[in-house]
Formats: structure tokens, sequence, C-alpha cells
């Protein structure tokens, strides 16, 4: 293409996020010269760290800081970059090995990379399109969240999960009034165990956010100008809105995949080797299917990058390896973990410690003699050991009385 | 504040005190006595904790009489009343007084007048028979007198010390000490331990018998007949000084050497070896101890090693002789008084007519016993079979101490009249008690006591009674006189008493009783007051005392002539069968004495062995199925007891040992004595408290645990506990059947009054079987409970510390239920050395750190062995194998 003597291969990548450039970079660093790479991204930027916007949303950092690469690094490095809502890929040409963005521009591929991430999901309840309703994903939805966020305004989050609190955390660290709707009896359900959840409640009322907990939203209530004001739910209650922000979940974005022909799931199902069933396309990310699971946390998605980056350098057997889920919650001054099987079945043996008065819960789940999962809560200086007891399936048996008191 | 010079209230070494009191806060600060001839300035742990155990919490501080406080008159003239009413009833010989080496000799002295004197009955007998009643009636048969010959300076000068069925290290650790220093001073001193364990006392042998339990005799006559084939005995000396010889060397054959060795357990060279030091040494010490008095053949040992000296003329002479170390710091002064059923006073005995008629006249009564009464364990049979109708304990502690201790609290449970005099409020023994009479205490009272070496010290008051606590000879005196005998017991005070003692040991002696302080019988008050320690005899031709008798090879015999007695050895009464198939042995630990009523008040003393524990050979632990830490149940065809198992090597295999001390006070089922077996010398009524066979066996709880309070437990729902005082906190050491749930609401029930201030920490770890809370309150820790299902608990030390602090930092919270200092956090480790309180951690960080490789150089370095030294073992067990 241009004309040197070796033919570089082309790879491109659809997806401007954390999974796709990260591959990106693992490529550069191990084998710099073997690719002529092309990015497309849906957003009018480089690449940003995603995770870091609950940190933007309460004012700890600024929009600057959290940048990855800048448009010059994709230059300095050789990288061609289409990024806008113009340059979101409208399709895939498998059979020409090309892909085609909605502009009509066109990028030729020997190996191509689907790092399509994930959408927020919204909710579809009458009233959802209403302006003043959010999800929380993208830079954008930041900004529109700011704009709102003023002292004595009401925002509702639905969600209780990881990104409805840091929403909620933000919001009322911008001193709104912020209830937090969540549909189950626990928040963080999915990551805590009841008690430690009941503690992170009270840590978060004591810090001013409500909750409606076990809740039905039967609809959103807007005003003449279709502007959301109010939230109605199943028993009869109302509350009050300026803001309606959306945090139920993700959902693996297929749309491109699909349409190309690649065999999807709930994500773009792939191979150890973040292949799928096209062996010329690779997928990582959110976007992904692998042995049934679908991520949402960034630590799987760099180990996927690194396998995939391995393969696409041409000289690898890795295999990507789900690790145990880790959590953590980014709301700062709140320190939590938890990590695998932390709710433990009948087979599980439980340990406990706690100090009340301290705000400490822990709970260490072993299954035959291994650490197979735990909730940390108050004190988390010990997850990564935690982590890695679980991820090596070590024989806890020799320090079992002394574990939870954390690495000796 | 002034200094008060005093005599140490433990053992028989009786150790000089120096003590500065102050009477307001009751703070006491001990030191030895540089001057005091038995220790020059050295004392032991026990001794040096003496100002800790002296509170007033736990002291019987008034009369009671059937649970209700009352006042001396009335509990005086109840005792009196009762006592008059049931030998009118009953006979003289229904009522007893049960008396006790920790009784000072002017409290003895009056008990014992009262007793054979005025209520004419023998039965005044006393713990001493428990101890070295032994030795008393060996002493007779040899000498025609209870007579140590020598004294201690002999082990300075001896060269060649036995020690034999004594654990001095422990048991008598000042003497130890001099032997050490005697042994460092001279190389060529020998020191030979006979004792079937490796005790610590093996730390400075140069030769170790590990003897066959109970093989002492065969041992020494062996010995005895190696002397007469090598030439070695002293022909002249038994010739001119002797009776007996030929009859009392053994008829045992040429091949007695190796028959000897195969009975005794030992290799014919260490055997060998043994004789010919002792044929060669001229100047040598045999020190013997409860492990040859605890017998019963206790009297013929004694008699076989006093032939080996009678036959090598070894005796009286200075670094030479046979010696027995006594148990208590006035054992002696019982004796002088005839605190033993079988005595009279004054070293005269009912077996003598003339003595009888003598004392009678000297006391002016018509009423003397003429009989001798019941010795200790023959008392308690004929108090179960309902004869002793009223009984008077004195200072002992009966219930725990002495063989089959069970059917000993029955019989106190069935006696319808039970006194104990006591300066503590809660033993086993003042438990059965109808009337409680509050005793002075060791700081309070004032007398006299006699030591292993015949030397006589005051026993000082450094404080002001405790309470409504009444001195012994007071309380008796009293009685005594409501008795009717008041113009017999008309004293005013200690030195009166005193003055008629020595004027008894007088009285038509003429050289006749070797116990003749005649010359102290004119003391003044002021020279009572003054008296420095002084050895007997004192009189008219030695004035000054006397260090050694017998030098001029006249004895108080018939003849003057000593007596060989010839020994034939016994095996012990009981002996292990296929239900017991081994052999319990009891003994004193280093720490504590008795049973605890006193110096489990020091906390310091509470650490060198906190727990009832039983030492058993690995392999013997290996056959019973014991695991290191774990817990036993012993029996024996008389009780049982659980122990926490110690493997030790240097246990003799078929053997085990525990330790005496632990009572219902401190452990539920730690009570040694009622496994032993009520089995006497038929000489000196001493029990076998040395052997009795027995079995063990795992004793399998469904939980383990402890509990480390602030505050100590109103009522403890566990089958097995001891209770540890230590400085900030009581220890409690659990273990049960049932399971532990009861011990999660109790944890939280204990502070329900204090709840909102309390913070608990909770560790749970169900399917272990672990449970653990800590309760802080005002930033302090409080109360530590941890279980398991086994010994898998953490460790206590660090924990104890947490509880001098006023602050407990986060990383200490958060590793408070690991019992794990957290890192950087100093943790000193179990007590090793008490004197100067080094632990355990810190001696082994400066053998690595500092590359030290002798005692001496963890001395200088830490201190640590530097003071009573009785840890020195211990450490040395911790350095590099090459020492």
């Amino acid at each position: 293409m241009n004309g040197s003597c070796t033919e570089k291969m082309r790879l491109v990548v659809i997806g401007n996020g954390m999974a796709g450039l990260r591959t990106v970079e693992e490529l550069l660093a191990c084998a710099p010269d073997r690719y002529e790479i092309t990015v497309f991204g849906a957003e009018p930027y480089g690449n940003y760290n995603r995770i870091l916007l609950s940190a933007v949303l309460c004012g700890e950092k600024q929009l600057a800081d959290i940048f990855i690469n800048t448009r010059q690094w994709y230059a300095d490095n050789g990288i061609t970059l289409h990024a806008g809502a113009d340059k979101a890929v409208a399709r895939i040409d498998r059979a020409r090995r090309q892909v085609l963005a909605e502009d009509g521009t066109v990028a030729d591929y020997d190996r191509l990379l689907i790092a399509t991430g994930s959408d927020a999901i919204k909710m579809a309840i009458p009233g959802h399109d209403y302006v003043g309703v959010n999800t929380f994903r993208t830079i954008a939805d930041v900004n529109a969240m700011l704009a709102y966020a003023t002292p004595g305004k009401q925002a509702l989050v639905l969600g209780g999960g990881l990104l409805g609190l840091e929403a909620a955390n933000g919001l009322s660290q911008c001193g709104m009034t912020v209830t937090v709707i969540h549909n189950h009896a626990d928040l963080l359900n999915k990551q805590l165990d009841s008690s430690a959840s009941k503690l992170l409640q009270a840590e978060l009322e004591r810090r001013g956010v409500q909750f409606k907990m076990q809740a039905r939203l039967q609809g959103l209530v807007g005003d003449g100008g279709q502007h959301v004001r109010a939230a109605q739910f199943d028993d009869g209650t109302a509350l009050a809105c300026d803001l309606f922000v959306m945090a139920i979940g993700v959902q693996p974005n297929i749309t491109v995949a699909k349409a190309a022909g690649l065999a999807c799931a709930r994500g773009i199902i792939v191979n150890d080797a973040m292949q799928t069933s096209d062996a010329w396309v690779y997928a990582v990310g959110e976007c992904v299917e692998h042995r049934g699971n679908t991520f949402g946390l960034v630590a799987p998605l760099y180990g996927q990058a690194k396998v995939c980056a391995q393969h696409l350098a041409g000289h690898s057997t890795a295999q990507f390896v789900n690790p145990p889920m880790a959590t953590k919650l980014k709301v700062s001054g709140i320190k939590l973990f938890s990590v695998g099987d932390f709710q433990g079945n009948d087979q599980a043996e439980h340990i406990f410690f706690t100090d009340p008065v301290q705000g400490i819960y822990k709970k260490l789940v072993v299954k035959a003699n291994q650490l197979v999962g735990a909730v940390l809560y108050g004190d988390t200086a010990d997850s990564a050991w935690y982590q890695e007891l679980v991820e090596q399936q070590v024989n806890v048996t020799p320090i079992r009385d002394r574990i939870i008191f954390g690495k000796a | 504040m002034d200094t008060i010079k005093t005599t140490c209230p433990y053992c028989g070494v009786g150790c000089g005190i120096s003590a500065q009191a102050d009477a307001a806060t009751r703070q006491v600060k001990i030191s030895g006595d540089m001057s005091h001839p038995a220790n020059f300035g050295r004392l032991c742990a026990k001794g040096l904790a003496l100002g800790e155990t002296l509170e007033l919490q736990g002291r019987l501080l008034s009369p009671l009489c059937h649970g209700q406080q009352s006042t001396w008159e009335a509990a005086l003239n109840l005792v009196a009343d009762t006592f008059n009413q049931t030998i009118a009833e009953y006979g003289a010989d229904s009522v007893a007084i049960y008396g006790s080496g920790q009784l000072l000799t002017e409290d003895y002295y009056v008990a014992n007048k009262l007793m054979k004197g005025f209520i004419g009955s023998g039965n005044m007998d006393t713990n001493s028979r428990l101890c070295m009643s032994s030795s008393v009636a060996g002493h007779k048969r040899a000498f025609g007198s209870d007579t140590v010959p020598g004294c201690y300076e002999d082990f300075e000068l001896a060269g060649l010390v036995i020690l034999i069925g004594s654990n001095a290290a422990w048991c008598h650790p000042v003497i130890f000490q001099r032997l050490r220093a005697a042994k460092l001073a001279n190389s060529d001193l020998k020191i030979v331990v006979i004792d079937p364990r490796r005790t610590a006392s093996c730390d400075i042998a140069d030769l170790h018998l590990a003897i066959a339990s109970s093989s002492d005799a065969l041992l020494f006559n062996g010995l005895l007949q190696y002397l007469h084939d090598h030439d070695a005995v002293n022909s002249r000396y038994i010739q001119d000084h002797t009776e007996g010889y030929t009859q009392a060397l053994p008829d045992i054959g040429h091949d007695y050497l190796s028959q000897a060795a195969q009975l005794c357990g030992l290799p014919p060279q260490q055997l060998e070896t043994f004789y010919q030091w002792f044929a060669e040494t001229d100047n040598t010490m045999s020190l013997y101890s409860q492990g040859i008095n605890q017998s019963t053949s206790g009297t013929d040992k004694v008699n076989a090693i006093i032939n080996c000296h009678l036959a090598t003329g070894r005796i009286g002479r200075p670094g030479m002789g046979p010696f027995s170390l006594t148990g208590q710091p006035n054992a002696m002064g019982g004796r002088e008084v005839g605190g033993l059923s079988h005595q009279l006073a004054a070293h005269m005995d009912f077996s003598n007519p003339e003595d009888v008629g003598r004392v009678a006249r000297f006391w002016q009564t018509e009423n003397i016993a003429q009989k001798q009464g019941y010795p200790a364990v023959e008392l308690f049979d004929a108090m179960a079979e309902g004869k002793i109708k009223a009984v008077w304990i004195m200072g002992t502690n009966p219930v725990v101490s002495l063989p089959n201790a069970d059917k000993v609290k029955q019989a106190l449970q069935n006696c319808p009249f039970v006194v104990v005099s006591d300066c503590i409020a809660e033993t086993d023994t003042t438990a059965l008690a109808h009337v409680l009479l509050p005793a002075q205490g060791w700081s309070e009272k004032d007398g006299t006591v006699t030591n292993s070496e015949r030397r006589i010290s005051r026993q000082r008051p450094l404080l002001p009674p405790s309470g409504e606590a009444k001195p012994d000879w007071w309380i008796i005196c009293q009685v005594a006189r409501r008795m009717g005998f008041a113009q017999a017991f008309a004293y005013e005070n200690p030195g009166q008493i005193f003055q008629e003692h020595a004027a008894l040991s007088g009285f038509e002696n003429d050289g006749q009783r070797d116990f003749d302080i005649s010359g102290l019988a004119g003391l003044s008050p002021d020279g009572y007051a003054q008296l420095t320690p002084t050895q007997w005899p004192v009189n008219a031709r030695h004035p000054q005392g006397t260090a050694r008798l017998f030098a001029n090879g006249q004895f108080f015999t018939a003849s003057a002539k000593a007596q060989f007695v010839p020994v034939t050895p016994q095996t012990p009464a009981n002996l292990p069968d296929g239900a017991f198939p081994l052999v319990l042995n009891t003994g004193r630990t280093r720490d504590q004495w008795h049973t605890m009523t006193r110096t489990a008040i020091a906390p310091v003393l509470n650490r060198h062995k906190p727990e009832p524990y039983v030492e058993i050979h690995p392999d013997d632990a290996a056959r019973h199925h014991l695991q290191a830490n774990g817990l036993a149940t012993l029996t024996s065809h008389w009780g049982r007891m659980v122990a926490r198992v110690r493997i030790d090597a240097g246990q003799k295999p078929g053997n085990i040992f525990v330790p005496m001390h632990w009572s219902g006070q401190y452990a539920s089922q730690g009570r040694m004595g009622a496994l032993v077996n009520p089995c006497v010398d038929p000489v000196s009524k001493q029990p076998e408290s040395k052997h009795t066979p027995a079995d063990i066996c795992p004793y399998q709880p469904a939980w383990q645990g402890f509990v480390l309070t602030r505050q100590p437990l109103a009522k403890i729902p566990a089958d097995y506990w001891v209770k540890i005082k230590h400085q900030d906190y009581f220890q409690y050491e659990l273990a049960g059947n049932n399971l532990a749930e009861t011990w999660q609401t109790l944890a939280r029930s204990d502070f329900s009054g204090a709840s909102g201030s309390v913070q608990w920490l909770h560790y749970e770890d169900a399917a272990a079987g672990h449970f653990r809370a800590a309760a802080i309150v005002c930033g302090q820790l409080r109360y530590v409970v941890s279980l398991a299902p086994d010994q898998g608990l953490p460790p206590r030390h660090w924990l104890g510390h947490v509880f001098a602090q006023t602050k407990i930092t986060a990383a200490e919270r958060k590793a408070l239920l690991s019992g794990i200092a957290p890192p950087d956090t100093d943790d000193a480790g179990e007590v090793v050395c008490v004197c100067f309180n080094v632990g355990a951690n810190t001696i082994k960080a400066a053998i690595r750190g500092q590359g030290l490789k002798t005692p001496q150089e963890v001395g200088r370095c830490l201190q640590a062995g530097t003071g009573c030294g009785s840890c020195l073992p211990e450490i040395r067990a911790m350095l590099p194998l090459s020492s």
C-alpha cells in the first residue's frame, strides 16, 4: 500500500475504546511493524478512560485528565484514526474484507478487530425518551448530567449497581438531592452479599444519598416541554426529579458484527484466542461473549487485549482465561471489594470477620479447601492477595485460621 | 522506710529476706538478705515475687461460722465448746488437729501442746507427713535422733554432690544456685543426678542416672556392696562408731553390678562410674528429697543412703554426709515441737515412756496422751469411718494435697465439725469448713522457722494484720483457754512460747537428745526480737549454735553408735498392670508453691507453667494416641484428672509426671491428689506419692478455647477449665463436651450492662468450628474469647500485652482476633526469665542476631538467667546445638 519493500498487513479496528486501543498498544509493543493500522471510533476524540467518568462527574477529575491517547499519538504511531459520529462503522463486507463507515469511508483489512464495546440499557418504560432522561456511559452523558447538577435540584438514579451508585455519589457531591431506585433489597446485589450491602447503604445514606429499595418503576412523568419531572411506582408513590439517570447495565454492541454474519449470542462469540467465527476477524472487550460470559469490568478486558495482540502478532498460543470477577466501587472513602463466588452455596464454607464500629465486614468463601470468593467492606487492604488465592486455587487449609487477618 | 529481716515462707531452704514495707499501700519491696547464711542474698522467683502476693483480695478477713460472718468471741466459743462436747461424748481420740509445715514453730508448739498435752490425744499430725517423715524415721533408725548432720556450706566443700530424687533446680532453687556457683568455681566438683526424669537439675550434672522408678534402694545396696568389695569402706569407723555393718551388706552375689544395673534400668558402665566416683571421693554429699521419701519403702531408701555414708565414715565432717532437703519452710520446726502424730515434743516420742512422763512434768499436765495418734492418711481414713468427729485444719489444703484426695474430700464432708484456720478465704478445704478462722499470713506473722540445715530464723511482721486476722498461736491459745486450759496457754506473745519451747528442749536433756536449744531459753523479749539465724543445738556447750553433728562419732542411740539398717529393696505397693500400665509421678513446678493459694496470686509466677500438664515420653504418647499440647484424661484406681500433654523425651518410658499444685480454685479437673494411691511406708507412714499405676488417654472435647478477661468470670460453662491470673487480666483455658454455642451468648451477656460502650469484634468460621470475639471498652481490650474444635487456637501472649495498653492501634485492632502481633510490633513471646521478664522471642532474636553461644552471653546481653537462674536450662535449650 505504501510501497515499502515488505508489504505490511492491514489491521482495522472498529471501536476506539479501552479494549480496542489496549489491544493496539499491546500489538505495537510486541510487533510494531507488522500492521498498517486504521481505527474507527464513533466518539469524536482520541480514546479515554471510561472508568474515570465517575471521577469527572463528582469533580475529582477534569475531562482532560482522563484521555489516554491524543490524536497526536495516533499520528506518531502511524495509525489512521477515523473518529466521530459520521465515522461510525455502518457495515463489514467480509467477502471483500472491507469496513465501511457511515460517511462512506472504506478501509480494507487483512485482519479485523471488533471492539465496539457495549451500550447502556435504556429501560423501555413510558416516558423514557423525555428530556432529562440520561444514561451514564460516555463523555456526552457526563456533560449532560453536569448540566443539571446544581444544588437543590433533584436526581433519580435507576439502578443500585456499581455505575448507578457512582452516578448517585457524583451527583450528590455536586449538591443534587439524589435517590437511588433499586429493584432488589440489596445494593450491588451482584457484587456484594447482603451484610456488606447493608453497610454500604448505611454509609451512602450517611453521605446524603437516599434509597428506594425493591422498587418497581411504572413510568416517568413529563412536563409540557417533554421534560422528565417525576417517576411513578407500582406502590402508588412518586418521586419528583429534574434528572433521571438510567444505570441498569449495559448490553454488548453487536449490531455491526451480527449484520456481517458473525456468530453472536448475547455478544460476539470468540474463542480463547479472541477469534470470532471468521478467522480473520477478532473481537475484544464488552462486545464479546467468551465461553458464555460477557464482560463489564476492565481487568479481563486487558487480559483479552494481551491475548488478542499476541495472536495478531502471529506468534502465539496464548489463551484467554476468564479470571474470577473482582469488583471495586469507585467512590472515594468507601472500600469494598468482592471476588469470585462470594455468595457460596451449600457446599461452601464461610469465614467472617466483623468490626461493626469500624465499619468492617469481611467474608471469605472456601470450597474444597480453596478460597473461591471474598467480600470485603471497610478494609480492602488484602483484596489483591485474596484475588491471587482465588485465581491460583491455592489450598488454604494451612493458613485457614489466619487468612482473614491478611497476608502475614 | 526501715528494712526488716525476715524469712521466705516457701521451701525448706529458708532464705533470708530484707524487706521494706509501706503499711498504707501494702507495698513490700523484697530482696535477698545478704547476711543470711542460707542464701547470702540470693532468692528464687517465688521469693522475689512475695510482694505481689500480699493483696487483700481473696484473703479471709473475718471469722465465719456456718458460712455466716461471726465475731471472734462467738467463733472461738463455738470451736472450744464443740471440741469439748465431742471429747465428752466420744473421747479425746475423736478429735484431731491437722497442721502444716507453713505454721511457725510457736504456732506449732501450742497446737501440739493443746492436743497431746491437754486434750490428751496423739491426733496431731501435719502435712509434713507427706514430705519428709521417711527422713525422720530413717534418721531415727540410724542416728537414734532426727538429725540432719551437715549444713549448706558442705555442698560447696564437696567434691561429689549426688542429688537423689530431688529436682533442686525447681524445688530448692537457691540450693541449686549455690551448687551451680560451686560447680563454676570448682571444675573438679562432680554432680550426679539420680532421677527417673531428666529434670532441670540435670543442667549442671556430670552424670544423670535415669533409674527405674523406685529402684533407689537397689542402687544404694549395690553401692554398699561395691564399696565393700573395693575396700573403699572405712573399717576403723565402722568398728568404732557403728553397729550392724555385716548384716546390712546385701546378699547379692558377685554379679550384683550388672544385676543392679539391669534392675535399675541403667547401663552397667554408668552405674560403675557412679560407684567409682563415690568410692574415690571422700567429700561426698548425698542430697535427697521427695523422690526418696514419698515411697512405701522411703524409710529403707533413706537408710540405704545413710548406710553408704556410715560405711565410709563420711558424716559430720565438712563437705560430706547425707542431707535431707525438706520441703516446707518449717517442716523442721514442726519436727522440733513434735508435730507428727508419733512424736510428743522436742524430739521426744511416745515410744519412750520416760519421755511421756518428762513432757507431762514439764507441761504440768495430767492429761498427756499416752500413745501416738493417727498419721495423715489414717487420720482421714478414720474420719471417713466416722471415728473423727471434729477436726481442726491449720494452714493446709488436704483436699488437694493428700493421696486419694476425693476420699479426703468425702471424709471432710461427712465430718460433723470441721474448723479451718487459713489466710485465704476460698480453698478446696475452706469450702468444707463449718468454722473458718482468719489467720495472719506471711508479712503479718511473728515467730520462728527452722530450715533444712537446722537453722532457726525469724519471720517478722512487715504489715499490720489484714482485717481481723490473728496469729495462729493466739487462735489456738484462745480456744485452749476456752476449753479450760487457761493456765497452760496464758502466753501473751510468741517470744514467751519460744522460751518455753527452748526450755523444754533442754529439760532433763543432759546430752540425751539432739534437739537442744536451751541456750535460747533465757532469751529476753529484745533478744527474741533481734534473734539472728542460728543452727541448733544451741546450748551451754554450743552457745553460738552448731554447724555439724556427729563429727565425734557419737550418736544418740543407746550404744552411742550409729546403726546400719539392712535394707531389702521393695517394689512399690501397686505395680502397673494392663489396666493402669503407666507409673504416675508427682511433684513441684518451678514457680508455684503447694496448692497455689498464694503463688497463683502473683501474675509473674503463673507464666512458667500456666496449666496442669502431664509429661510423657514420646513413645508412650504415641502408644496412647496423645498429641503434644492436647488434653489427656489420667485415671488411676482412685480417681481421675485432666491435663495438658507435654511430650518430653526426658521422661522415662512408662513413667508420667504431673505437677502437684492445681486445686479446684484454679482448674476444674487438675487435682492430682485424686489419683495418688493412699499407700504408706510402714515405718514413716509417708504416702507413696511418686508411684501410682495410672492410665492415660486423649481427652477429646467437642471444643476447646480460651477467654482473656479483665474481670474474673462469674460462671464458666466448660467441663474443663483452668484459671490463670495475669497482671491485667485473667486467662481461662477451656474445653467442653457440649456445643460451644453457649459461649457466643455468654460473651455478649457478660456485657449486657454496658452494651452501649462495648465495641465487639467477631470472627467466625462455622465450618471449621472456630469462633472468636473481642470486646473493646473505652479504647482498651476488655475481653477475648476464642473457640475451636481442637487446639487450633490463636496464641495468647501478645493479646495479654494488649490488655496492658491504654490504646489499641488500627493494625492491632485488625490483628486482635488472630492473636498474632502485627508486623513491627514488639512481641517478646512467652516469658522465660521471670526475674527480668525476658521473653522467648527476645532471647531467640538475640541468639540469632548477635551469635550468642552460651547462657552467660545471653545473660550479659539481656540479663536473662542472671536472677534466680532457674531458667538457664531453658535458655541453654534455645542455644545452637554446640552447647
